[in-house]
């Protein structure tokens, strides 16, 4: 049996993975599914260990599923909520994470919504970083979850059409999909209004398609995406009505994919927008299996980073 | 670590016997079969625990619910790896509770396996009781941790490796006892 391992400091994004440590990441999550299944949904690995949640947006479902994950490893949680934080007396960032850094913890955890926040703390913290979603850029947690999922129901992870829907633009579940289905060689079909999903996204190795049912034909994976009102998504389409005319995912639509095929979205939900209430609590989705494995994935990526305070200060 | 082989301890046949008398001594010990269950330490001790539980099949028509244990997230040096050691599944699909569970690995060396499965196992549960089979004891206990069962006793010195090999992984059955090269 060959022996994986894992040698990256932080998880900044699918991007700097490479397809071995993606599958270590997998297969250790299958092993922690084990332990959510137990009376007491707890082991030691992490005992001793601090994680910070740095949250700098609204989260609720992710917030939770890493604190969750924390708390199934044993290490101890701070959750630190930036509304009533020294960010609205003025501290920047980097005094932020370096408060918290003086403190020792082991891992922060962080959501921001300026692209690339997560590797700037790298330059400068102590702690393995782990991105929770940066702006318009990465979830990868998200990704990894979303390909566990799909690993348990298909049975693989190879050979697959994937089909995103929805906005593209502004969705950095969406970036960190792309990338981590290119990394193992699947077909991915992005599908939205031109406004939200440009022709650039043909470069990172994806078919654009604008009309939905074209997109989905075949497809082993129908991912939806959340119409994003807090972004502004409103201002790309000229009506939600239309938008639900067009891009929503309904029986009709999906009896085009695959005859296995299964239908995902990162939450939360709306329902009768990107997606038909039906087809939501239908046995093809598989949403709240997504949200389960969230806390396995996280576990697994806490583990695996340990977080080791790197000697790079001082 | 370069290594050589400094002898050859057991072949399959000798493996047989072995594996056939624990096989035995864990009936004579536990007369209320229905009440037995073996939980196999990941990797090797998983096989060795397959093995037995097909004697036992074979010895009183029965069968023993089987376990598979994961150690790794109660060991006691996490913190002093420099990359984690790579989790391993857990599958124990039956109560533990008021059974009698033997444990079984394959070596048994300083006992820190044995803690760390011991932990793990009260996680999940209270057995009646807890029994430990090995199928090698190599000494050089550093806790207060005795098989009930042993396949082998072997001294040993601590520089030495005992590699206990089997058909399921390498494809065929021994034990060798290996040396660092140089010695």
């Amino acid at each position: 049996m060959k022996e994986r391992t894992f040698r990256q400091d932080h998880l900044l994004g699918i991007e700097h993975l490479s397809v071995d440590d993606i599958e270590t990441i997998l297969e250790t999550a299958e092993a922690f599914i084990e332990v959510s299944s137990r009376e007491v949904k707890k082991v030691p690995a992490l005992k001793g260990k601090t994680v910070v949640n740095l949250f700098f947006e609204n989260s609720t479902r992710t917030r939770s599923s890493f604190e969750i994950a924390a708390k199934r490893l044993s290490a101890d949680l701070i959750n630190f909520n930036s509304s009533v934080s020294s960010l609205k007396k003025g501290e920047t960032l980097k005094d932020t994470v370096l408060t918290l850094e003086a403190m020792n913890p082991h891992i922060i955890v962080i959501r921001h919504s300026a692209s690339g926040s997560p590797h700037y703390l790298t330059t400068f913290a102590r702690s393995s970083i782990v991105n929770a979603g940066d702006g318009f850029h990465e979830h990868p947690t998200q990704a990894l979850l979303d390909a566990l999922t799909i690993q348990q129901r298909l049975r693989t992870l190879r050979n697959l059409k994937i089909a995103i829907v929805g906005d593209i633009l502004h969705s950095r579940v969406a970036l960190s999909n792309i990338l981590l289905h290119q990394k193992l060689g699947n077909e991915i079909a992005l599908v939205g209004p031109p406004s939200l999903v440009p022709a650039e996204f043909a470069k990172l190795g994806a078919t654009v398609y604008y009309d939905i049912r074209r997109g989905v034909r075949n497809a082993d994976v129908v991912m939806m995406l959340r119409v994003q009102a807090e972004r502004g998504a409103r201002n790309y389409f000229p009506s939600i009505r239309e938008y639900r005319n067009l891009f929503a995912i309904n029986r009709d639509i999906f009896s085009l994919a695959s005859k296995r095929a299964i239908l995902m979205h990162p939450g939360p939900i709306n329902r009768d927008v990107e997606i038909e209430t039906s087809m939501a609590d239908s046995d093809r989705s598989v949403i709240l299996q997504q949200v389960t494995n969230g806390i396995a994935v996280r576990m697994a990526v806490l583990y695996l980073l340990k977080g080791e305070i790197h000697e790079t200060l001082n | 670590m370069d290594e050589k082989i400094k002898a050859k301890i057991m072949d399959d046949k000798k493996m047989k016997r072995t594996l056939q008398r624990l096989a035995i001594e864990i009936l004579e010990r536990n007369r209320e079969a229905d009440k037995l269950a073996l939980i196999g330490i990941q990797t090797r001790g998983v096989h060795i625990a397959r093995r037995i539980q097909v004697l036992i099949k074979e010895l009183e028509g029965v069968d023993i619910p089987l376990g598979i244990l994961d150690i790794t997230m109660f060991r006691d040096d996490l913190h002093r790896h420099e990359q984690q050691p790579a989790v391993k599944k857990t599958r124990i699909d039956f109560p533990i509770e008021d059974r009698d569970i033997v444990l079984i690995d394959d070596v048994v060396f300083t006992g820190r396996t044995i803690r760390a499965a011991m932990d793990s196992i009260f996680e999940l549960g209270r057995p009646a009781t807890l029994q430990l089979a090995a199928f090698i004891d190599r000494g050089h206990r550093e806790l207060p941790i005795c098989p009930d069962f042993k396949g082998k006793y072997l001294p040993t010195s601590r520089r030495e490796r005992v590699k206990v090999i089997l058909q399921e992984i390498d494809g065929k059955d021994e034990v060798l006892i290996m040396e660092p090269k140089g010695f």
